[in-house]
């Protein structure tokens, strides 16, 4: 588009009630934000409730996170990781104006994130086979893991620490879910944003003056990750140094 | 357009900045710290990671004023949900008198 | 620059936003905020009536002191629904969905809000949760009251809490919409020359009411999404079996609950200040203030919920911060108060419906707030808790004041909106017999509340039988007072006077285009050299207030 076309009508995607590209593009990003605020309080009462039966319960939160899979969580947590990475230089080649390059980096991220979603459907697996999603979510397997009596090495038995109880190790495991399955449906959205993204990619929809779409949808990425960054440590790290106590 | 343009090396020097973090905190996770320590440890890695990714990957340190002025109201907003509940749960225990 | 009444609008357009286009669709598929803003009009005024309904019915039934009208646990629905229905489908939304949605854009000078399609989509959510939250009335209602406690509604109760709970959930991305689209509208789309400083103060009011609809709103989504999981999974983070606390609950439920009532109230204080300057034809006194006490009522409505738990297992040391931190709260109100009583001090009042409206929410505001301080205070509050002293408190900021800002609002703005004028003796009659029937209803409620009725009971003793009388007679005046507008409104759209731009010749950015205004609100895109309530022109103004840049970027 020349420069007469731009002056006259304005980029092909600014909106009517813009007065011009910065102004659209200052408004989609401070939306996102404002929308990250929403997204970090919605996540907060969940952290609260951690926080609070966790110093409650400490020797039943170490048991029970104790049983999660260390090597599968921080698998994930690199995978996602990765994911922001890729995410960012998405943004970088839009921002550069290479299609080709944007288009990898954004097929990369998606692959990830789904790679993210299929580990975290294995985790849920393990966790059902263990009877250990909470209260009768599930009709006919409630809430019941064996536990691991002394020198019993079975994996999938339930080691509890101190005084911990089972029913205290459930509060722990009903916060699990809570947190990363919200934590999950955040990534399967974030999956489908970026298929969005792709989709437009592909049709060239994308340049340096208008990328507004692949930077915001970044933002939201990223936060998704810091929710895991958290995440990690506090449900499958807390109790491990007491594991051989 | 005023857009700052992050360039790839410092999204590089990140990356691999958040895997060692990730890894530091696996590691640390198995050794005994004394009291809280095993938690402050790994709430300090977490916090380290997350401000690289809000300054560099999501670019606030390349933003204006208000997009900083938006992270910290966040951040303050968490801080007051925490603060004052715990004001009631930590001082349950206080009063000893009957009742 | 002119004085007002010089100024001249060329020929009204022949073409404005309501007959800009025919046809449903037209409707449904906008992107104009001010036909959306139409659209919440209608859907509100529909809730509310249905909530009008509810409370007809909880005032039949206190009539007299047994509980002959119906069972208690009907009454338990009753009251919960009337309480649900008013507070998240017609308060929450009322002002900032209508007025805010029609006048933010032309109050800054911009064509529309930063968000148009998001806008339509939280009308599409609003109603959606509206729809989910009425097939549960009818279904079979809810019983838990509009707060939800637990362990009653998540493990005793045997009404529709998930299906409620899934309705109100859905309507809170309304309402976190709304503000999102406010905050960022107000940061990025103001007219050339519309500093901050220079904004209505209307706009500072929703502003501040969109940061406690996106700081709070979100928590109180996830307390209803654990209430509903823990309904559905027998188990959770409140139950006692597990050693889950119920006070958590209340601690989160509150946490939102209590700004919530600031995003009740903070939309009508707006309005009350445009009326309050406007209808007294002089500039408000202690601009800043004003618009800084909005800001502190945001803030530090989040530093209160826990004086509803004071009567709780809450710890009394929390109690005591939290006694002190209501107390500061207070504080940004009364400073409202004061400058909108030394705005009148020797100033050209026009006793007109909205200014009546504006008066009687002062003196009716000042009645809930003080009401308030009573409790406030822990040892008050332990004798007043759960009685009918609270509901009177609240009825008395929420429709006292809340919905009489919101109704000013409606009667200073319909010619802007409509193009017509409401007939103004039925209006003065409407809001005479209206603040007649309120404080006959609910005063009678403090003294019964202070003397020992519980709330939420259907039946009581007859003792308090002459109050409830009083308080009935009087929800009936106030019923009728309401009916009024209600049919004006809708006569006026056919038969009222036609408005021109300017009726009540002020100096307002909204009062430069025509009314109705065309779709993109403004011929041309003004540029903004006056200050607001810039009754006289500035070269005979005493300039009290400056204009500061450093303060403009933000």
């Amino acid at each position: 588009m020349d420069a007469t076309t731009q002056e006259v009508h304005g980029h092909r995607a600014l909106q009517h009630h813009f007065e011009n590209m910065e102004q659209q593009r200052e408004a989609g990003t401070l939306g996102m934000w404002v929308f990250l605020v929403t997204e970090l309080m919605f996540f907060g009462g969940m952290f609260l409730a951690y926080t609070l039966y966790r110093a409650k319960f400490p020797a039943a939160f170490a048991s029970a996170s104790n049983h999660l899979d260390i090597t599968l969580g921080a698998l994930n947590t690199a995978v996602l990781i990765f994911s922001s990475f890729t995410m960012a230089m998405a943004v970088y080649f839009t921002q550069v104006g290479k299609q080709r390059p944007q288009v990898i980096c954004l097929v990369l991220t998606l692959l990830l994130g789904l790679t993210f979603l299929g580990v975290k459907a294995k985790e849920y697996h393990d966790k059902y086979e263990d009877s250990l999603i909470p209260g009768r979510l599930i009709p006919g397997r409630p809430f019941g893991p064996e536990v691991a009596h002394e020198g019993d090495h079975d994996p999938h038995k339930l080691h509890l620490l101190g005084n911990a109880t089972v029913r205290q190790v459930e509060m722990f495991y009903w916060i699990y879910f809570a947190m990363t399955g919200m934590h999950a449906l955040h990534m399967i959205i974030g999956a489908g944003l970026l298929t969005f993204l792709l989709i437009f990619s592909l049709k060239g929809r994308f340049d340096p003056e208008y990328h507004s779409p692949v930077e915001v949808i970044g933002l939201y990425w990223h936060f998704v990750d810091i929710i895991w960054i958290f995440l990690f440590p506090l449900l499958y790290l807390l109790g491990r140094h007491m594991e051989h106590v | 357009m005023s857009e700052h343009i992050v360039p790839v090396r410092i999204y590089v020097t990140i990356f691999l900045v958040l895997l060692v973090g990730t890894a530091l905190t696996v590691a640390a996770a198995f050794v005994d710290f004394p009291g809280r320590l095993n938690t402050i440890v790994a709430m300090t890695i977490a916090v380290t990671k997350a401000t690289f990714v809000v300054l560099y990957f999501m670019h606030v340190r390349y933003s204006s004023r208000l997009v900083w002025v938006i992270v910290a109201s966040a951040l303050f907003w968490m801080a007051i949900l925490f603060a004052l509940t715990f004001s009631d749960y930590l001082t349950r225990g206080w009063l000893s008198v009957g009742y | 620059m002119k004085p007002i009444e010089s100024f001249e609008l060329p020929e009204p357009p022949k073409v404005n936003y309501i007959n800009a286009q025919y046809g449903l669709k037209s409707w449904l598929l906008t992107k104009d905020h001010k036909r959306i803003a139409l659209l919440y009009l209608g859907s509100i005024t529909f809730f509310f009536f249905i909530g009008g309904l509810y409370a007809l019915m909880i005032r039949l039934e206190l009539l007299t002191p047994p509980g002959d009208f119906m069972q208690s646990a009907t009454y338990n629905k009753v009251f919960t629904q009337h309480g649900i229905i008013m507070i998240f489908f017609f308060l929450i939304p009322s002002i900032p969905a209508t007025l805010g949605n029609f006048l933010i854009p032309m109050m800054i000078g911009a064509k529309d809000l930063a968000f148009p399609r998001i806008n339509l989509l939280s009308w599409y959510i609003y109603l959606l949760g509206g729809v989910i939250t009425i097939y549960a009335l009818l279904a079979g209602g809810v019983d838990t009251g509009w707060t939800f406690y637990t362990p009653f509604s998540t493990t005793f109760s045997n009404s529709y809490v998930v299906a409620t709970g899934l309705g109100i959930f859905i309507n809170g991305f309304s309402s976190i919409l709304t503000g999102l689209n406010f905050i960022v509208t107000v940061h990025t789309m103001r007219a050339p020359g519309m500093t901050w400083f220079r904004m209505p103060l209307f706009v500072w009011s929703l502003y501040a009411t969109s940061l406690v609809m996106i700081l709070g709103t979100p928590v109180i989504a996830i307390t209803i999404l654990l209430l509903a999981f823990e309904r559905i999974a027998h188990v959770g983070i409140f139950d006692p079996a597990l050693g889950g606390d119920p006070i958590l609950f209340q601690h989160l439920f509150w946490f939102y609950s209590h700004p919530a009532v600031y995003i009740m109230i903070l939309p009508s204080m707006g309005v009350i200040s445009e009326l309050i300057a406007n209808f007294s034809r002089k500039n408000i006194f202690g601009y800043s203030f004003v618009a800084f006490s909005s800001l502190a009522i945001a803030v530090f409505g989040f530093l209160v919920w826990g004086h509803h738990l004071f009567v709780t297992s809450q710890s009394v040391y929390a109690g005591m911060i939290f006694s002190f931190l209501s107390f500061a709260v207070a504080i940004p109100s009364a400073i409202k108060v004061f400058n909108w009583t030394a705005t009148l001090y020797r100033s050209s009042i026009s006793y007109d419906t909205p200014m009546l409206f504006a008066l009687g929410f002062i003196g009716l505001f000042t009645v809930g707030g003080m009401t308030g301080l009573f409790l406030a205070s822990l040892a008050v509050d332990v004798h007043l808790s759960d009685t009918y002293f609270v509901v009177a408190h609240f009825h008395y900021i929420m429709v006292g004041g809340a919905l009489m800002g919101y109704l000013g609002g409606l009667h200073y703005w319909w010619p802007k909106i409509s193009g017509r004028m409401y007939p103004e003796g039925w209006g003065r009659f409407s809001a005479l017999v209206i603040f007649v029937g309120f404080n006959l209803t609910f005063l009678p409620q403090f003294v019964a509340g202070y003397l020992g009725m519980p709330r939420r009971y259907h039946a009581y003793p007859p003792e308090f039988q002459v109050f409830n009388v009083l308080s009935t007679a009087g929800a009936s005046i106030l019923g009728f007072g309401m009916l009024i507008p209600a049919i004006y409104f809708v006569w006026s759209m056919r038969y009222g006077r036609h408005a021109e731009a300017n009726p009540w010749h002020l100096p307002g950015l909204e009062w430069r285009t025509a009314s109705p205004p065309p779709t993109e609100n403004f011929e041309v895109t003004p540029i903004v050299t006056w200050e607001a309530y810039e009754f006289a022109p500035a070269e005979e103004t005493e300039v009290v207030g400056k204009f500061r840049p450093e303060l403009e970027r933000i």
